[in-house]
């Protein structure tokens, strides 16, 4: 079992990018934030491993919040990312 | 000194060492750098580790453009073109390399696509990693002035590390950019290369060893060329080409194709391609995920359940139970596991 913080992150959208392969989930996470208002949370399930590694990149370089980012089993994650300015 | 309206460029990022050099030189200038990278479908990324069980020192795959730019603390725009080329590789002007691989006509498609984008966020000038003579096709001496000119941006492709051995572009003759701060680099080499990341501090960047996408690789474009002639023409869906990258391919007819996963992290992501397709399992007895498409008879699916058999664990049983799966139904056959020696190697692709 993972390690999981008390009480996940709320999210407002949730964007399903799981069968997907690296980059495809960040280019939907992308569009899925385009419409977001600033400080909207989008909760992004995903299967490739790559997640792990290109989401918080991707975050840091775009000035987005990686709220959380964990594995839930079945080769799967969970990530819940804040839109920024 | 810094310019009063900071001078802008936009770089073509693969995520590879020349691209990252090419950046950093520029940006060494004061020049404000972002970039680019564009999804095509064929893209060499994590997606072998993604769909196989990672050996077990593997580093965690990841998407070079990204951690490039992270490394070089600049913004990039990451954009699907994956529709749009499907054009250049089915029809491309100038031709295949030497695989399936159409680089010139990729180059100028993505310079064009490039400069849209330059113009969109108001940047002064575009610029790439390329290197005179590195690579066989598209970065030959000719080829290059041929790239931008066919791309329509004659004069505006800067490439930091070649420069000095090219044509002043205008932002270098408009003093932009300084040229005697560019490089001079040529030829396959990589030596100066590495000398040059060494001395800007950049130390963690992929292997140069890695084509960049699947079209330069000669296994990939055979499966591709079978699938373009079983269907005699030359299309493809972006669940083709992703289905080629995954599983042993074996064609036993020109109507029908198998597809077999080789570990349980393969298994289940053909597992995800079953629409349109027939699914096959054995029953209570380990083995691989097979995928059968195209148009099989039911005898084919018979043979296809055999062969199912034959790559699972009841390979040596005289009967095995494969589960049949196809639009929402299933069905159940018992079938005697195809022997090794009536696999013909001409059925792998
Ligand atoms: S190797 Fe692939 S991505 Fe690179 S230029 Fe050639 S076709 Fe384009």
């Amino acid at each position: 079992m993972t390690e999981t913080a008390p009480h996940p992150p709320e999210s407002d959208h949730t964007l399903d990018a799981r069968r997907l392969l690296c980059p495809m989930p960040i280019l939907r996470t992308e569009q899925a934030l385009r419409p977001l208002p600033t400080g909207a949370i989008l909760a992004i399930l995903a299967s490739d491993p790559g997640i792990e590694q290109d989401l918080p990149a991707w975050c840091r370089i775009n000035g987005h919040t990686l709220l959380d980012l964990r594995p839930q089993g079945r080769g799967e994650w969970i990530a819940w990312v804040q839109k920024g300015e | 000194m810094a310019h009063q309206t900071p001078i802008s460029a936009l770089g073509l990022l693969s995520g590879g060492l020349d691209s990252m050099l090419a950046a950093r030189l520029l940006m060494d200038q004061g020049i404000h750098v972002a970039c680019v990278n564009f999804h095509t479908g064929f893209c060499i990324q994590g997606h072998t580790s993604a769909m196989r069980n990672p050996e077990p020192n593997a580093k965690p795959p990841r998407h070079d453009a990204l951690h490039a730019a992270q490394l070089l603390g600049i913004k990039l725009h990451m954009v699907d073109i994956a529709e749009d080329y499907v054009r250049i590789v089915t029809d491309p002007k100038h031709g295949y390399g030497s695989n399936l691989n159409p680089c010139l006509d990729c180059k100028i498609f993505m310079v064009r696509k490039a400069w849209q984008l330059k113009e969109a966020l108001g940047f002064h000038f575009l610029f790439t990693g390329e290197v005179i003579g590195q690579r066989p096709m598209s970065q030959r001496r000719e080829n290059l002035p041929h790239i931008e000119r066919a791309a329509g941006v004659e004069g505006w492709l800067l490439r930091p590390l070649c420069a000095q051995r090219l044509k002043s572009t205008e932002p270098e003759k408009l003093g932009w950019v300084d040229r005697k701060q560019l490089k001079g680099f040529h030829g396959r080499g990589r030596r100066a290369q590495m000398e040059l990341a060494q001395q800007m501090g950049l130390l963690d960047y992929p292997s140069p060893a890695g084509g960049c996408c699947f079209l330069t690789d000669a296994n990939y474009s055979r499966k591709l060329q079978d699938l373009w002639h079983s269907r005699g023409e030359r299309q493809y869906t972006m669940d083709d080409i992703l289905l080629l990258k995954a599983g042993r391919h074996l064609r036993p007819a020109p109507h029908f194709k198998v597809i077999v996963g080789r570990d349980e992290t393969e298994n289940n992501f053909l597992s995800g391609f079953r629409a349109q397709r027939w699914l096959l399992q054995a029953e209570g007895i380990p083995g691989p995920v097979m995928l059968v498409e195209g148009t099989p008879s039911d005898s084919d699916l018979t043979l296809a359940c055999r062969l199912t058999a034959r790559f699972g664990q009841g390979r040596h049983s005289p009967q095995v139970t494969i589960r049949i799966a196809h639009q929402g139904q299933e069905a159940l056959r018992q079938v005697a596991p195809l022997p090794a020696e009536e696999i013909p190697e001409s059925w792998y692709i």
